[in-house]
Protein backbone atom coordinates (compact mmCIF):
# COMPACT_ATOMS: atom_id res chain seq x y z
CA UNK A 1 0.00 0.00 0.00
CA UNK A 2 1.26 3.39 -0.92
CA UNK A 3 2.40 6.04 2.12
CA UNK A 4 2.46 9.01 1.69
CA UNK A 5 3.72 12.17 4.40
CA UNK A 6 0.63 13.91 5.37
CA UNK A 7 3.83 16.09 7.11
CA UNK A 8 5.35 16.73 3.16
CA UNK A 9 1.88 17.70 1.37
CA UNK A 10 1.07 21.06 1.08
CA UNK A 11 -1.97 22.38 2.26
CA UNK A 12 -4.29 21.72 -1.20
CA UNK A 13 -2.83 18.34 -1.41
CA UNK A 14 -3.62 17.69 2.37
CA UNK A 15 -7.12 18.85 1.20
CA UNK A 16 -7.41 16.99 -1.83
CA UNK A 17 -6.12 13.39 -0.02
CA UNK A 18 -8.79 13.50 2.82
CA UNK A 19 -11.97 14.31 1.01
CA UNK A 20 -13.73 12.28 -2.02
CA UNK A 21 -11.32 12.75 -5.47
CA UNK A 22 -12.17 15.96 -6.66
CA UNK A 23 -14.83 16.73 -4.34
CA UNK A 24 -13.18 19.95 -3.14
CA UNK A 25 -14.39 23.62 -3.94
CA UNK A 26 -12.20 26.55 -3.21
CA UNK A 27 -13.26 30.07 -2.17
CA UNK A 28 -11.32 32.87 -2.79
CA UNK A 29 -8.58 30.61 -4.12
CA UNK A 30 -4.85 31.72 -5.63
CA UNK A 31 -6.38 33.32 -8.98
CA UNK A 32 -8.31 35.54 -7.19
CA UNK A 33 -5.38 36.73 -5.34
CA UNK A 34 -6.97 38.18 -2.27
CA UNK A 35 -3.48 39.09 -0.66
CA UNK A 36 -1.94 40.44 2.69
CA UNK A 37 -1.80 44.60 2.13
CA UNK A 38 1.08 44.52 4.09
CA UNK A 39 4.26 42.57 3.53
CA UNK A 40 4.91 44.69 0.12
CA UNK A 41 5.42 47.52 2.69
CA UNK A 42 8.03 45.34 4.48
CA UNK A 43 10.18 44.24 1.39
CA UNK A 44 8.52 40.48 2.28
CA UNK A 45 6.80 38.51 -0.69
CA UNK A 46 3.05 37.75 -0.10
CA UNK A 47 1.15 34.58 -1.26
CA UNK A 48 -1.85 34.79 -3.40
CA UNK A 49 -3.72 32.90 -1.06
CA UNK A 50 -2.53 34.63 2.19
CA UNK A 51 -1.37 30.96 3.50
CA UNK A 52 -4.56 29.56 3.37
CA UNK A 53 -6.92 27.39 1.50
CA UNK A 54 -11.00 27.27 2.61
CA UNK A 55 -14.04 25.75 1.24
CA UNK A 56 -15.92 22.97 0.73
CA UNK A 57 -15.99 19.18 -0.26
CA UNK A 58 -17.29 15.97 0.20
CA UNK A 59 -16.12 13.14 3.10
CA UNK A 60 -17.66 9.48 2.65
CA UNK A 61 -20.11 11.52 0.12
CA UNK A 62 -21.13 14.26 2.97
CA UNK A 63 -20.90 17.57 2.71
CA UNK A 64 -18.10 19.07 4.86
CA UNK A 65 -16.02 21.97 4.89
CA UNK A 66 -12.29 22.02 5.01
CA UNK A 67 -9.66 24.42 5.57
CA UNK A 68 -5.77 23.95 5.65
CA UNK A 69 -3.00 26.39 6.21
CA UNK A 70 -0.26 26.45 4.48
CA UNK A 71 3.05 25.92 6.71
CA UNK A 72 5.62 26.95 3.96
CA UNK A 73 3.90 30.24 3.90
CA UNK A 74 5.49 32.36 6.70
CA UNK A 75 4.91 29.36 8.88
CA UNK A 76 1.16 29.26 8.74
CA UNK A 77 1.35 32.50 10.59
CA UNK A 78 -2.18 34.40 10.95
CA UNK A 79 -2.08 37.82 9.58
CA UNK A 80 -5.24 39.49 8.11
CA UNK A 81 -6.58 38.05 5.08
CA UNK A 82 -5.84 34.87 6.67
CA UNK A 83 -7.75 34.83 9.63
CA UNK A 84 -10.56 36.66 7.60
CA UNK A 85 -10.33 33.78 5.80
CA UNK A 86 -10.82 31.53 8.25
CA UNK A 87 -13.30 33.60 10.21
CA UNK A 88 -15.47 33.79 7.04
CA UNK A 89 -15.77 30.13 6.32
CA UNK A 90 -16.68 29.55 9.80
CA UNK A 91 -19.87 32.11 9.70
CA UNK A 92 -20.65 30.41 6.42
CA UNK A 93 -20.28 26.97 7.97
CA UNK A 94 -23.29 28.44 10.77
CA UNK A 95 -25.35 29.35 7.72
CA UNK A 96 -24.96 26.52 5.46
CA UNK A 97 -24.35 23.67 8.57
CA UNK A 98 -22.28 21.21 6.96
CA UNK A 99 -22.00 17.82 8.74
CA UNK A 100 -18.73 18.47 10.13
CA UNK A 101 -15.75 21.42 10.04
CA UNK A 102 -11.96 20.03 8.98
CA UNK A 103 -9.37 22.70 9.95
CA UNK A 104 -6.09 21.33 9.35
CA UNK A 105 -3.96 23.29 11.57
CA UNK A 106 -0.22 24.34 10.81
CA UNK A 107 0.87 27.45 12.44
CA UNK A 108 3.73 29.59 15.00
CA UNK A 109 0.52 32.00 15.53
CA UNK A 110 0.06 35.45 15.22
CA UNK A 111 2.10 36.35 12.11
CA UNK A 112 4.57 38.90 13.39
CA UNK A 113 4.68 41.17 10.67
CA UNK A 114 0.93 42.20 10.55
CA UNK A 115 1.16 41.33 14.94
CA UNK A 116 -1.76 43.37 15.86
CA UNK A 117 -4.45 42.37 13.02
CA UNK A 118 -2.97 38.50 13.23
CA UNK A 119 -3.48 38.84 16.85
CA UNK A 120 -7.49 40.02 16.82
CA UNK A 121 -7.31 38.04 13.95
CA UNK A 122 -7.18 35.18 15.55
CA UNK A 123 -9.19 36.15 18.46
CA UNK A 124 -12.07 36.31 16.01
CA UNK A 125 -11.21 32.53 14.77
CA UNK A 126 -11.69 31.57 18.14
CA UNK A 127 -14.87 33.14 18.72
CA UNK A 128 -16.13 31.65 15.27
CA UNK A 129 -15.41 28.27 16.09
CA UNK A 130 -17.46 28.85 19.34
CA UNK A 131 -20.10 30.08 17.52
CA UNK A 132 -19.95 26.74 15.65
CA UNK A 133 -20.06 24.63 18.12
CA UNK A 134 -22.34 26.28 19.73
CA UNK A 135 -24.88 25.60 16.68
CA UNK A 136 -24.33 22.13 17.22
CA UNK A 137 -21.69 21.88 13.63
CA UNK A 138 -19.07 19.50 14.97
CA UNK A 139 -14.85 21.42 14.54
CA UNK A 140 -12.05 18.93 14.34
CA UNK A 141 -9.00 20.09 14.17
CA UNK A 142 -6.42 17.65 12.35
CA UNK A 143 -2.71 18.61 13.33
CA UNK A 144 0.39 17.02 11.50
CA UNK A 145 2.35 19.20 9.26
CA UNK A 146 6.14 20.04 9.97
CA UNK A 147 5.69 23.71 11.74
CA UNK A 148 3.47 22.27 14.27
CA UNK A 149 0.42 24.33 15.81
CA UNK A 150 1.80 26.88 18.37
CA UNK A 151 0.35 30.45 19.52
CA UNK A 152 -3.20 31.61 19.21
CA UNK A 153 -3.73 28.59 16.82
CA UNK A 154 -2.97 26.01 19.66
CA UNK A 155 -5.55 27.82 21.64
CA UNK A 156 -8.06 27.68 18.87
CA UNK A 157 -6.92 23.74 18.54
CA UNK A 158 -8.02 23.04 22.46
CA UNK A 159 -11.66 25.04 21.29
CA UNK A 160 -12.58 22.51 19.07
CA UNK A 161 -14.84 19.40 19.78
CA UNK A 162 -12.02 17.12 18.35
CA UNK A 163 -8.29 16.96 17.82
CA UNK A 164 -6.23 14.58 15.57
CA UNK A 165 -2.21 14.30 15.41
CA UNK A 166 0.41 12.34 14.21
CA UNK A 167 3.39 11.42 16.30
CA UNK A 168 5.65 13.95 14.58
CA UNK A 169 2.60 16.35 14.97
CA UNK A 170 3.73 19.06 17.97
CA UNK A 171 0.36 21.07 19.72
CA UNK A 172 1.50 23.57 22.16
CA UNK A 173 1.86 27.22 23.15
CA UNK A 174 5.21 29.39 22.91
CA UNK A 175 7.76 27.64 20.82
CA UNK A 176 10.84 26.30 22.51
CA UNK A 177 13.11 28.91 21.07
CA UNK A 178 11.00 31.28 22.19
CA UNK A 179 10.65 29.63 26.17
CA UNK A 180 14.77 29.32 24.74
CA UNK A 181 15.45 33.09 24.57
CA UNK A 182 13.62 34.62 27.15
CA UNK A 183 14.41 32.20 29.84
CA UNK A 184 18.02 30.47 29.17
CA UNK A 185 18.51 27.03 27.81
CA UNK A 186 18.44 25.51 31.08
CA UNK A 187 14.72 26.08 30.78
CA UNK A 188 14.44 24.74 27.67
CA UNK A 189 16.81 23.31 25.36
CA UNK A 190 15.49 23.76 22.39
CA UNK A 191 18.05 21.60 20.24
CA UNK A 192 16.87 18.68 21.96
CA UNK A 193 14.56 17.49 19.75
CA UNK A 194 13.71 14.62 21.96
CA UNK A 195 12.81 17.13 25.01
CA UNK A 196 10.74 18.84 22.36
CA UNK A 197 8.57 16.16 21.03
CA UNK A 198 7.93 14.67 24.79
CA UNK A 199 7.01 18.04 25.94
CA UNK A 200 4.62 18.99 22.90
CA UNK A 201 4.75 16.11 20.23
CA UNK A 202 1.64 14.25 19.51
CA UNK A 203 2.62 10.79 21.38
CA UNK A 204 2.49 13.44 24.96
CA UNK A 205 -0.76 14.90 23.72
CA UNK A 206 -2.54 11.77 23.17
CA UNK A 207 -1.09 9.94 26.43
CA UNK A 208 -2.79 13.31 28.31
CA UNK A 209 -5.65 13.62 26.49
CA UNK A 210 -5.20 16.63 24.77
CA UNK A 211 -5.44 14.87 21.46
CA UNK A 212 -8.49 12.61 20.87
CA UNK A 213 -6.71 10.47 18.50
CA UNK A 214 -3.00 10.00 17.66
CA UNK A 215 -2.52 9.04 13.95
CA UNK A 216 0.36 7.46 11.42
CA UNK A 217 2.34 10.31 9.38
CA UNK A 218 0.30 9.11 6.47
CA UNK A 219 -2.83 11.23 4.24
CA UNK A 220 -4.97 7.79 4.18
CA UNK A 221 -4.56 7.30 8.17
CA UNK A 222 -5.72 11.59 8.55
CA UNK A 223 -8.44 10.56 5.91
CA UNK A 224 -9.66 7.40 8.38
CA UNK A 225 -9.81 9.79 11.57
CA UNK A 226 -11.66 12.24 9.27
CA UNK A 227 -13.95 10.11 8.28
CA UNK A 228 -14.37 8.69 12.34
CA UNK A 229 -15.25 12.26 13.03
CA UNK A 230 -17.89 12.10 10.74
CA UNK A 231 -19.42 9.76 13.13
CA UNK A 232 -18.91 11.40 16.19
CA UNK A 233 -21.56 13.44 18.16
CA UNK A 234 -21.18 17.35 18.79
CA UNK A 235 -19.23 17.62 22.10
CA UNK A 236 -21.68 20.84 23.03
CA UNK A 237 -19.71 23.36 25.52
CA UNK A 238 -22.40 23.42 28.69
CA UNK A 239 -21.53 24.28 32.13
CA UNK A 240 -21.39 20.54 33.26
CA UNK A 241 -18.48 20.17 30.62
CA UNK A 242 -16.41 22.90 31.47
CA UNK A 243 -16.36 21.81 35.27
CA UNK A 244 -15.23 18.51 34.02
CA UNK A 245 -12.57 19.64 31.81
CA UNK A 246 -11.69 21.90 34.85
CA UNK A 247 -11.36 19.43 37.06
CA UNK A 248 -9.58 17.24 34.66
CA UNK A 249 -6.66 20.48 34.52
CA UNK A 250 -7.00 21.33 38.04
CA UNK A 251 -6.23 17.83 38.94
CA UNK A 252 -3.22 17.56 36.58
CA UNK A 253 -1.80 20.49 37.86
CA UNK A 254 -2.05 19.42 41.78
CA UNK A 255 -0.31 15.93 40.62
CA UNK A 256 2.47 17.28 38.93
CA UNK A 257 5.87 17.65 41.28
CA UNK A 258 7.72 20.86 40.54
CA UNK A 259 10.28 19.23 38.61
CA UNK A 260 7.55 16.76 36.83
CA UNK A 261 8.76 16.31 33.40
CA UNK A 262 6.94 13.76 30.58
CA UNK A 263 8.42 10.50 31.85
CA UNK A 264 6.98 11.96 35.42
CA UNK A 265 3.10 12.62 34.00
CA UNK A 266 3.10 9.27 31.48
CA UNK A 267 3.96 7.18 34.55
CA UNK A 268 1.22 8.77 36.40
CA UNK A 269 -0.91 8.33 33.80
CA UNK A 270 -0.44 4.37 34.52
CA UNK A 271 2.32 3.67 32.12
CA UNK A 272 4.23 1.33 33.48
CA UNK A 273 7.99 1.75 31.79
CA UNK A 274 7.26 5.55 30.25
CA UNK A 275 11.64 5.57 28.97
CA UNK A 276 10.08 3.09 26.02
CA UNK A 277 7.18 5.75 24.84
CA UNK A 278 9.53 7.63 22.71
CA UNK A 279 10.13 4.55 21.10
CA UNK A 280 7.00 2.65 20.53
CA UNK A 281 5.20 2.91 17.35
CA UNK A 282 1.62 4.58 16.56
CA UNK A 283 -0.07 1.29 17.74
CA UNK A 284 1.52 1.02 21.04
CA UNK A 285 1.02 4.09 21.94
CA UNK A 286 -2.83 3.58 21.27
CA UNK A 287 -2.78 0.46 22.92
CA UNK A 288 -1.31 2.11 26.22
CA UNK A 289 -4.36 4.10 26.39
CA UNK A 290 -6.91 1.53 25.68
CA UNK A 291 -5.29 -0.72 27.92
CA UNK A 292 -6.05 1.96 30.59
CA UNK A 293 -9.54 1.94 29.99
CA UNK B 1 -2.63 52.77 36.81
CA UNK B 2 -2.09 50.42 39.33
CA UNK B 3 -5.43 48.41 40.11
CA UNK B 4 -6.15 49.52 43.70
CA UNK B 5 -6.59 53.20 42.52
CA UNK B 6 -8.54 51.51 39.82
CA UNK B 7 -10.88 50.03 41.73
CA UNK B 8 -10.92 52.77 44.03
CA UNK B 9 -11.94 55.11 41.17
CA UNK B 10 -14.59 52.68 40.19
CA UNK B 11 -15.83 51.22 43.41
CA UNK B 12 -14.83 53.45 45.92
CA UNK B 13 -12.29 52.18 49.16
CA UNK B 14 -14.72 49.62 50.06
CA UNK B 15 -14.83 47.92 46.86
CA UNK B 16 -13.32 44.25 48.80
CA UNK B 17 -11.52 43.22 45.45
CA UNK B 18 -7.96 41.06 47.04
CA UNK B 19 -4.85 40.31 45.14
CA UNK B 20 -3.56 36.73 45.47
CA UNK B 21 -0.43 35.91 43.55
CA UNK B 22 -1.32 38.25 40.89
CA UNK B 23 -4.48 37.07 40.47
CA UNK B 24 -7.46 39.62 41.58
CA UNK B 25 -10.80 38.35 42.33
CA UNK B 26 -13.99 40.27 43.98
CA UNK B 27 -17.82 41.51 43.85
CA UNK B 28 -18.56 45.32 44.16
CA UNK B 29 -21.57 46.69 43.97
CA UNK B 30 -22.13 49.40 40.67
CA UNK B 31 -24.87 51.02 39.31
CA UNK B 32 -26.56 49.29 42.53
CA UNK B 33 -26.34 45.90 41.21
CA UNK B 34 -23.35 43.48 41.87
CA UNK B 35 -21.13 42.89 39.51
CA UNK B 36 -18.34 40.26 39.18
CA UNK B 37 -14.33 41.55 39.11
CA UNK B 38 -11.94 38.85 37.93
CA UNK B 39 -8.52 39.94 36.78
CA UNK B 40 -4.15 40.08 36.98
CA UNK B 41 -1.96 42.51 38.04
CA UNK B 42 1.84 43.47 38.21
CA UNK B 43 2.03 42.23 34.11
CA UNK B 44 1.01 38.96 35.51
CA UNK B 45 2.64 36.06 32.87
CA UNK B 46 -0.42 33.60 32.77
CA UNK B 47 0.30 29.94 33.29
CA UNK B 48 -1.86 27.42 33.88
CA UNK B 49 -2.35 28.20 37.60
CA UNK B 50 -3.26 31.64 36.61
CA UNK B 51 -5.75 30.55 33.92
CA UNK B 52 -7.36 28.09 35.83
CA UNK B 53 -7.89 30.58 38.74
CA UNK B 54 -9.68 32.48 36.74
CA UNK B 55 -11.73 29.87 34.84
CA UNK B 56 -12.97 28.68 38.16
CA UNK B 57 -14.07 32.27 39.17
CA UNK B 58 -15.80 32.80 36.01
CA UNK B 59 -17.36 29.03 36.33
CA UNK B 60 -18.21 29.94 40.16
CA UNK B 61 -20.07 33.46 38.37
CA UNK B 62 -22.20 31.45 36.28
CA UNK B 63 -23.12 28.35 38.68
CA UNK B 64 -23.95 30.51 41.86
CA UNK B 65 -25.09 34.42 39.95
CA UNK B 66 -26.66 33.80 36.28
CA UNK B 67 -26.45 36.51 34.77
CA UNK B 68 -23.82 38.83 36.54
CA UNK B 69 -21.92 41.09 34.85
CA UNK B 70 -18.39 40.24 34.64
CA UNK B 71 -15.96 43.13 34.54
CA UNK B 72 -12.21 41.47 33.13
CA UNK B 73 -9.19 43.46 34.58
CA UNK B 74 -6.38 42.99 32.44
CA UNK B 75 -2.55 43.39 33.46
CA UNK B 76 -0.33 40.74 31.68
CA UNK B 77 2.93 40.15 30.04
CA UNK B 78 1.24 37.38 28.13
CA UNK B 79 1.53 33.61 28.62
CA UNK B 80 3.64 31.78 30.81
CA UNK B 81 7.39 30.97 29.25
CA UNK B 82 8.02 27.45 30.93
CA UNK B 83 8.61 24.25 30.10
CA UNK B 84 6.24 23.55 32.69
CA UNK B 85 3.44 25.36 31.68
CA UNK B 86 3.76 23.77 28.27
CA UNK B 87 4.38 19.95 29.59
CA UNK B 88 0.79 20.70 31.85
CA UNK B 89 -0.78 22.07 28.05
CA UNK B 90 -0.28 25.47 28.90
CA UNK B 91 -2.53 26.16 25.49
CA UNK B 92 -5.10 23.76 26.80
CA UNK B 93 -5.47 25.80 30.10
CA UNK B 94 -5.96 29.17 28.00
CA UNK B 95 -8.77 27.33 25.56
CA UNK B 96 -10.45 26.71 28.60
CA UNK B 97 -10.39 30.16 30.42
CA UNK B 98 -11.79 31.26 26.87
CA UNK B 99 -14.10 28.93 26.48
CA UNK B 100 -15.52 29.74 30.20
CA UNK B 101 -15.64 33.67 29.16
CA UNK B 102 -17.63 32.34 25.96
CA UNK B 103 -20.29 30.57 27.97
CA UNK B 104 -20.95 33.34 30.25
CA UNK B 105 -21.45 35.12 27.74
CA UNK B 106 -23.87 32.95 25.72
CA UNK B 107 -25.81 32.17 29.15
CA UNK B 108 -26.28 36.22 29.38
CA UNK B 109 -23.52 37.49 31.57
CA UNK B 110 -22.08 41.05 30.00
CA UNK B 111 -18.87 40.73 30.18
CA UNK B 112 -16.70 43.82 29.43
CA UNK B 113 -12.87 43.92 29.64
CA UNK B 114 -10.75 46.80 30.51
CA UNK B 115 -6.92 47.29 29.81
CA UNK B 116 -5.64 49.14 32.73
CA UNK B 117 -2.13 48.47 32.40
CA UNK B 118 -0.48 46.44 29.60
CA UNK B 119 -1.85 43.16 27.53
CA UNK B 120 -0.21 41.28 25.36
CA UNK B 121 -0.91 38.20 22.91
CA UNK B 122 -1.42 35.04 24.94
CA UNK B 123 -2.65 36.36 27.82
CA UNK B 124 -5.19 38.64 26.05
CA UNK B 125 -6.18 36.24 23.77
CA UNK B 126 -8.50 34.63 26.21
CA UNK B 127 -9.26 37.50 28.24
CA UNK B 128 -10.44 40.73 26.93
CA UNK B 129 -10.48 39.71 22.90
CA UNK B 130 -13.21 37.53 24.01
CA UNK B 131 -15.34 39.50 26.33
CA UNK B 132 -18.57 41.04 24.54
CA UNK B 133 -15.84 44.04 24.03
CA UNK B 134 -13.14 44.97 25.41
CA UNK B 135 -12.01 48.69 26.19
CA UNK B 136 -8.68 49.97 27.64
CA UNK B 137 -7.33 52.87 29.31
CA UNK B 138 -5.37 55.08 27.32
CA UNK B 139 -2.25 55.07 29.09
CA UNK B 140 -1.89 51.11 28.53
CA UNK B 141 -0.26 49.56 26.48
CA UNK B 142 -1.33 46.86 24.13
CA UNK B 143 1.20 44.87 21.95
CA UNK B 144 1.93 41.69 20.65
CA UNK B 145 5.75 42.56 20.55
CA UNK B 146 8.47 45.17 21.24
CA UNK B 147 9.65 46.98 17.99
CA UNK B 148 13.45 45.28 18.45
CA UNK B 149 12.13 42.08 19.14
CA UNK B 150 9.83 42.23 15.80
CA UNK B 151 13.34 43.45 14.37
CA UNK B 152 14.87 40.62 15.25
CA UNK B 153 12.27 37.95 14.30
CA UNK B 154 11.17 39.28 11.25
CA UNK B 155 14.97 40.87 10.16
CA UNK B 156 13.21 44.42 9.30
CA UNK B 157 15.56 47.33 10.43
CA UNK B 158 14.38 48.81 13.84
CA UNK B 159 14.20 51.80 12.17
CA UNK B 160 12.18 50.70 9.09
CA UNK B 161 9.19 49.39 11.38
CA UNK B 162 9.44 52.85 13.54
CA UNK B 163 9.07 54.79 10.32
CA UNK B 164 5.90 52.38 8.91
CA UNK B 165 4.24 52.72 12.64
CA UNK B 166 3.73 56.21 11.99
CA UNK B 167 0.62 55.56 9.70
CA UNK B 168 0.26 51.68 9.65
CA UNK B 169 -1.54 50.59 12.85
CA UNK B 170 -1.11 47.09 12.23
CA UNK B 171 2.12 46.02 14.34
CA UNK B 172 2.98 49.16 16.10
CA UNK B 173 2.18 48.66 19.83
CA UNK B 174 -0.10 50.76 21.13
CA UNK B 175 -3.97 50.91 22.18
CA UNK B 176 -4.95 53.97 19.99
CA UNK B 177 -4.06 51.22 17.33
CA UNK B 178 -5.99 48.45 18.58
CA UNK B 179 -8.74 51.16 18.82
CA UNK B 180 -8.26 51.89 14.78
CA UNK B 181 -8.37 48.29 14.06
CA UNK B 182 -11.51 47.51 16.15
CA UNK B 183 -10.05 45.28 18.71
CA UNK B 184 -11.01 47.75 21.46
CA UNK B 185 -13.76 48.84 21.52
CA UNK B 186 -13.08 52.68 22.93
CA UNK B 187 -10.78 54.02 25.65
CA UNK B 188 -11.97 55.28 28.93
CA UNK B 189 -11.07 59.12 29.27
CA UNK B 190 -12.63 61.07 32.06
CA UNK B 191 -15.56 59.60 34.01
CA UNK B 192 -14.17 56.20 34.31
CA UNK B 193 -17.75 55.40 36.15
CA UNK B 194 -19.61 56.79 33.60
CA UNK B 195 -17.46 55.03 30.74
CA UNK B 196 -17.74 51.02 32.75
CA UNK B 197 -21.48 52.31 33.61
CA UNK B 198 -21.94 52.85 29.63
CA UNK B 199 -20.11 49.61 28.61
CA UNK B 200 -22.36 47.09 30.71
CA UNK B 201 -24.93 48.81 28.98
CA UNK B 202 -23.96 49.37 25.57
CA UNK B 203 -21.14 46.34 24.47
CA UNK B 204 -22.19 44.12 21.65
CA UNK B 205 -22.94 40.45 22.20
CA UNK B 206 -22.03 39.77 18.49
CA UNK B 207 -18.41 39.93 17.30
CA UNK B 208 -18.07 43.63 15.26
CA UNK B 209 -14.60 44.19 15.54
CA UNK B 210 -13.85 43.07 11.56
CA UNK B 211 -16.60 45.90 10.72
CA UNK B 212 -15.47 48.20 13.24
CA UNK B 213 -11.80 48.04 12.02
CA UNK B 214 -12.97 49.00 8.48
CA UNK B 215 -15.42 51.64 9.65
CA UNK B 216 -12.02 53.21 11.77
CA UNK B 217 -9.94 52.57 8.97
CA UNK B 218 -7.27 50.58 10.95
CA UNK B 219 -8.22 47.24 9.36
CA UNK B 220 -9.39 47.44 6.07
CA UNK B 221 -9.96 44.21 4.73
CA UNK B 222 -10.74 41.97 7.31
CA UNK B 223 -14.65 42.35 7.07
CA UNK B 224 -14.58 42.37 3.71
CA UNK B 225 -12.81 38.90 3.15
CA UNK B 226 -14.63 37.42 5.50
CA UNK B 227 -17.98 38.47 3.70
CA UNK B 228 -16.08 37.54 0.40
CA UNK B 229 -15.86 34.00 1.62
CA UNK B 230 -19.77 34.01 2.43
CA UNK B 231 -20.56 35.34 -0.91
CA UNK B 232 -18.05 32.78 -3.00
Amino acid sequence: MNHTSFAECSARERIDALLDPASFEEWLPPADRVMSPHLALLGVPAAFDDGVAVGRGRLDGREVFIAAQEGAFMGGGVGEVHGAKLTGWLRRALRDRPAVVLLLAESGGVRLHEANAGLIGVSEVMRAVLDVRAAGIPVVVLIGGANGCFGGMGIVARCADRVVMSDVARLSMSGPEVIEASNGVEEFDSRDRALVWRTTGGKHRFLTGDCDALVEDDVAAFRAAAVAALAGAARPVTLASLEAEHALLAGRLADAPPDADAFTLWRGLGVADPHRVPDLDVAAVRALVEDRA
Amino acid sequence: MNWLALADTLFGPSHGIVEHDRFLDGTVSFDGAPLKVIGTTDHAPIGVALALAQARAVLDTVTAHPGRPILLLIDTQGQQLRLRDELLGINRAMAHLGCCIDLARRQGHRVVGLVYDQALSGGFITSGLIADACHALPEAEIRVMRLPAMARVTKIPEARLAELSADNPVFAPGVGNYVAMGGVRGLWDGDLRAALSEALRSSPVTDERDRDGAARGGRRLAAAVADRVLEA
